[in-house]
């Protein structure tokens, strides 16, 4: 294990800082470090493996955050990247950073008001959260659609300043 | 090869894709724009169950099959979704009303295989699960929404029920698969879901003012078989629609 260690040529930590350079396609302001979906960064001899869990079963960005990740690490110099795919633990918007909710509420799509939703109730909750307008900080809004512009958005209007705006849905 | 378990990995898998490739047909034909936009995210996330159900079904089997092979290069005998996802789209309620009651067998199908001594299942159940949460609770929303609207739509919605209601049954009746990996503890016993589910329909159905069908016209023996290959007619022309690019130049990507 240490003759192997000792190869190691960048450390894992430096490589998840490079990492954090790599944006989501979908949404260019949120580092897919800072969504959440790159849970571990190792190596297997000379090859950097990249752990990711992705978000939504058919979210099409994922092949492509896979690509990204492959072109930056390349471009900093290491020559064999993998990327191994986790499901389990299912990826939550709990592990979204607090970095990444500024970013979402910078671009103008409201943060996740609350915790993941539970799966337990197949009633939907009538006491969910209220998600404050990400223009003008308004509390009172209203839900327009269940699914905004992705599978992670819903669609939501502000009741004061009028503005639609994309909700990141707790998941 | 582990036979049951690659016979409900393609169960559990073909069914999400089924549903998908008829919900993607809604796509710029949705009745408003929130709509359209909700159904085919729905599709694109029963797509990826199903993508990750056959990939594993391939990987159990170990014959070479991928999940693009498994999903367009079998013939409808090969498949084994449920009745239910053969059903037209027909008007948006029948659209709704399948949905609603698929939905929520999805739900509490999912809910039991998260618990699934086989870790690769539980992980994919686990997944599918929270988005499977999402969709029955919007799916349920929806019923009660045109069911208890105008006339013209808790008619429409009445029909669509019933009309449906007869492809249920299958959801729930228990073959020799299904019992050997129950008691494995790697999958479950539909009939085991029946009894949650009809609870969550009735009481949906309560509030929408709908009437809830004779439960017995759920169990008539030509209503079921598609989790054993036997399908209705709508299959071939679903498949020949989803598969013909593969089938007309094969090995085509992107």
């Amino acid at each position: 294990m240490s003759a192997a260690a000792a190869t190691v040529p960048v450390a894992p930590a430096r490589v998840m800082e490079w990492l954090a350079g790599v944006s989501d396609p979908e949404i260019p302001v949120l580092s897919i470090v800072d969504l959440g979906v790159v849970r571990q960064v190792g190596w297997d001899g000379d090859c950097c493996v990249v752990t990711l869990t992705p978000t939504y079963s058919g979210c099409p960005a994922m092949r492509e955050i896979a690509q990204d990740i492959e072109r930056e690490l390349q471009r900093r110099g290491i020559a064999r990247v993998r990327i191994d795919t986790q499901l389990a633990p299912a990826w939550t918007t709990d592990w979204l950073t607090e970095r990444g909710r500024q970013a979402l509420r910078g671009y103008g799509i409201a943060p996740p008001a609350e915790r993941a939703v539970d799966v337990s109730g197949i009633v939907r909750r009538r006491d969910a959260p209220a998600v404050p307008c990400p223009h003008c900080g308004a509390a009172r809004t209203t839900l327009v659609s269940d699914f905004g512009s992705t599978a992670c958005k819903a669609l939501y209007r502000c009741d004061a300043c009028r503005e639609p705006f994309d909700y990141f849905k707790p998941h | 090869m582990d036979k049951a378990l690659f016979e409900s990995l393609l169960r559990w898998g073909d069914s999400p894709l089924v549903l998908s490739q008829q919900l993607a047909a809604w796509c710029g034909h949705g009745p408003a724009l929130e709509e359209d936009l909700a159904l085919t995210n729905v599709a694109l996330d029963l797509l990826g169950q199903a993508r990750l159900w056959l990939t594993l079904a391939g990987e159990v089997e170990g014959a070479g099959r991928d999940e693009d092979r498994l999903a367009y290069l079998r013939d409808a005998p090969q498949f084994r979704n449920v009745l239910l996802v053969e059903r037209p789209n027909g008007h948006y309620g029948d659209t709704i009303a399948r949905q609603f009651l698929f939905d929520a067998w999805h739900y509490f199908l999912l809910e039991r295989l998260a618990g699934s001594a086989d870790p690769r299942v539980a992980a994919i159940a686990a997944k599918s699960l929270k988005e499977a949460a999402y969709h029955v609770r919007r799916s349920s929303d929806m019923l009660i929404r045109l069911g208890d609207g105008t006339a013209h739509s808790h008619a429409l919605m009445q029909a669509s029920l019933e009309a449906l209601w007869p492809y249920t049954g299958e959801l729930f009746v228990d073959d020799e698969v299904d019992r050997e990996l129950d008691a494995r503890g790697v999958g479950c016993r539909p009939e085991s879901l029946r009894e949650p589910w009809l609870a969550h329909v009735r009481a949906v159905c309560a509030q929408a003012t709908l009437a809830l069908p004779d439960e017995q016209a759920a169990f008539r023996p030509a209503h079921r078989g598609g989790r054993q290959g036997r399908h209705t007619e709508r299959l071939g022309y679903l498949l020949a629609e989803m598969q013909h690019l593969q089938r007309a130049y094969p090995g085509a990507s992107w």
